[in-house]
């Protein structure tokens, strides 16, 4: 158990650390700050900036977003039949299908109600 | 946790860590070269040395080690209205999480050492009348942990983890919020525009990620990458047992990389450079660091899965084995440390290729546009991975009650399989170091008419090039 965690925990430190280190040595290296109007604006693409990051987003990307968990919940119940296919044999893979025919009604449903357009 | 192992893990950690930090720097120098080659223009020549009097240019390896220097000294910048403590979060989280999904890729077979020799014999290959060794090392599997025989096995694997492929899962989801943090905290229209196309790119491709893999996972039937390995070894390579999970993981990789052809995020044309347009200095390089070290590891799980991870084609853990169903053509007995070295330097071989096409990939095509994307990745690669799901379980359980015949047949085919692959590797380096000594020569090939006319008027210059 120890054997096994030990390293990881080890692994997520040392990374931690890393980035940590380019991080510092950016703030404390880097070159003398002198603030000016101009550099202080967001920067798009040099037309006048209407301030900050408020804006109305699209509603697509929150679809996409609900999309992507129903979706990803099914690959994780999909994950242990996969590792014991072999044992379950016709029946196993009848229900898998049954499973899966579902999710593709799903997608079917959401691409007929034009859930995944982005052209409008 | 014995100090052996402690420094074992450390040392380990050094080498996958090591390895990313590097080929991610170098790569950010063969990018550039492959482009310019690509382009038929001048590639990385302005960063010199003057040794002497003599100008070292060292066909532009010395850009990454100027990018670093300039990175680090350039003045670091903060949006006044940024939200402080996201800003700061955003490259730390991107950089770091790259170099966690390491842990538990295998980058060589386990090796089974003597518990209390501090040199083993690893000369001496004490074989059996059916030539397999008599020092406990199975041609299959690993040693035991209390084998009989006294050895220790070392597993070349940071964290051998029973949940293997998910835990890269989890550790890739974060990606996304380094990049989402990243362009909602910097204050900026364009950055909050490529933060939410880039979580909504990599979320739906995360979908095509995991369903390609499940394929991989009922013929393999284990999570674990090592185990993995060891059916590629004993069988054929996953290109071969799954072609389309192959391409359909390939591409999804490229996409939650955020490069070419996927690289919507950070498209310089529309959104100046997407999530971290408002980054500077070192801060900036975290983000590009940390695309060149995802490219950098999703190699690495790209031919753990399906292009053998460490396997070598008849080269098994006892020596070299050239064997076509039950007839056997050669055999050659190897310690075991030997091989599993061997091992370990092929397994970065091949993501160094993988890199090297991945590079490739990048200048040759074009980028999508954003609803093009969204199609590719719902419509397209999604119910193509369920459909190789349904072929997989069918074929496969089929083959499974078909009987012995078939179950022979198909171990022939795995072998010739192996033989494919060794004459493709064989081939491929011999033209390498073909390529590496013979002279270079430019060819011009006219494909568009613009340049087709140019030629007709008498063509246009060309000079050597330089670096």
């Amino acid at each position: 158990m120890i054997a096994t965690y030990a390293p990881l925990f080890m692994l997520l430190f040392f990374a931690a650390f890393l980035a940590s280190v380019f991080y510092v040595a950016a703030t404390f290296l880097g070159g003398q700050k002198k603030p000016n109007p101009g550099k202080q604006a967001p920067f798009e693409c040099g037309s006048e900036s209407s301030g900050g990051r408020h804006l109305k987003l699209s509603v697509k990307f929150y679809l996409t977003a609900i999309l992507f968990v129903v979706f990803d919940i099914e690959a994780v119940f999909v994950y242990p039949w996969a590792i014991h296919f072999r044992a379950l044999g016709w029946l196993g893979l009848a229900e898998m299908l049954g499973f899966l025919a579902v999710l593709v009604v799903a997608l079917v449903y959401v691409w007929r109600k034009g859930a995944l357009e982005w052209e409008t | 946790m014995t100090a052996t192992l402690l420094l074992a893990t450390i040392v380990k950690i050094l080498i996958m860590v090591m390895f990313v930090l590097n080929l991610a720097a170098i790569l950010t120098w063969a990018d550039r070269r492959q482009s310019s080659m690509i382009q038929d223009r001048v590639g990385p020549n302005r960063a010199v040395i003057k040794i002497f009097g003599k100008e070292l240019r060292l066909a532009g390896l010395l850009h990454p080690l100027a990018d670093g220097l300039k990175f680090f000294t350039k003045e670091d910048f903060m949006p006044p209205n940024a939200d402080r403590l996201l800003f700061t979060l955003a490259p730390i989280m991107a950089m770091g999480m790259v170099f966690t999904l390491v842990a538990t890729i295998p980058f060589g077979d386990t090796i089974c050492l003597h518990q209390f020799r501090l040199f083993p014999d690893f000369w001496h290959v004490h074989t059996g009348p059916h030539g397999e060794l008599l020092d406990g090392v199975e041609r299959w599997g690993t040693c035991a942990a209390d084998s009989r025989n006294g050895y220790a096995p070392l597993e070349l694997v940071v964290a051998p983890l029973g949940v293997g492929i998910l835990y890269v899962f989890a550790m890739s989801g974060q990606g996304i919020i380094g990049a989402a943090i990243a362009g909602w905290s910097s204050d900026n229209k364009f950055s909050l525009m490529g933060a939410l196309r880039a979580a909504s790119q990599m979320v739906s491709y995360e979908v095509t990620l995991g369903m390609s893999l499940v394929g991989a996972m009922m013929i393999y039937g284990t999570v674990r990458l090592d185990d993995m390995v060891r059916w590629q070894q004993e069988h054929a390579w996953g290109i071969f047992v799954q072609p389309l999970a192959f391409f359909l993981f390939f591409a999804a990789a490229v996409a939650e990389n955020k490069r070419i052809p996927f690289d919507l995020p950070e498209a310089e044309s529309e959104l100046v450079s997407g999530y971290f347009t408002e980054y500077a200095g070192m801060k900036f390089g975290m983000f590009y660091f940390a695309e060149y070290a995802e490219v950098v590891t999703g190699s690495m799980l790209l031919v753990t899965i399906f292009l053998g991870g460490w396997a070598l084609p008849f080269f098994h853990r006892d020596g070299l084995l050239v064997q076509f169903g039950d007839t056997t053509l050669l055999r050659v007995a190897i310690p075991h440390v030997f091989v599993t070295l061997l091992g370990v330097l092929a397994f970065f071989g091949k993501v160094i290729v993988v890199c090297w096409i991945q590079v490739f990939v990048r200048w040759s095509l074009p980028r999508f546009r954003y609803d093009q994307l969204m199609k590719l990745g719902w419509r397209l690669l999604l119910p193509a991975s369920l459909a190789n799901i349904l072929v997989t379980g069918v074929v496969w359980l089929a083959v499974d009650k078909a009987g012995s015949a078939a179950s022979d047949g198909l171990r022939i085919a795995a072998d010739v399989t192996q033989a494919v692959v060794a004459m493709a590797m064989t081939y491929l380096i011999g033209r390498g170091v073909v390529g590496m000594f013979g002279t270079v020569t430019h060819e011009r090939n006219i494909i568009g008419t613009s340049a087709g006319i140019a030629a007709r008027r008498g063509g246009t210059k060309t000079e050597p090039m330089q670096a």
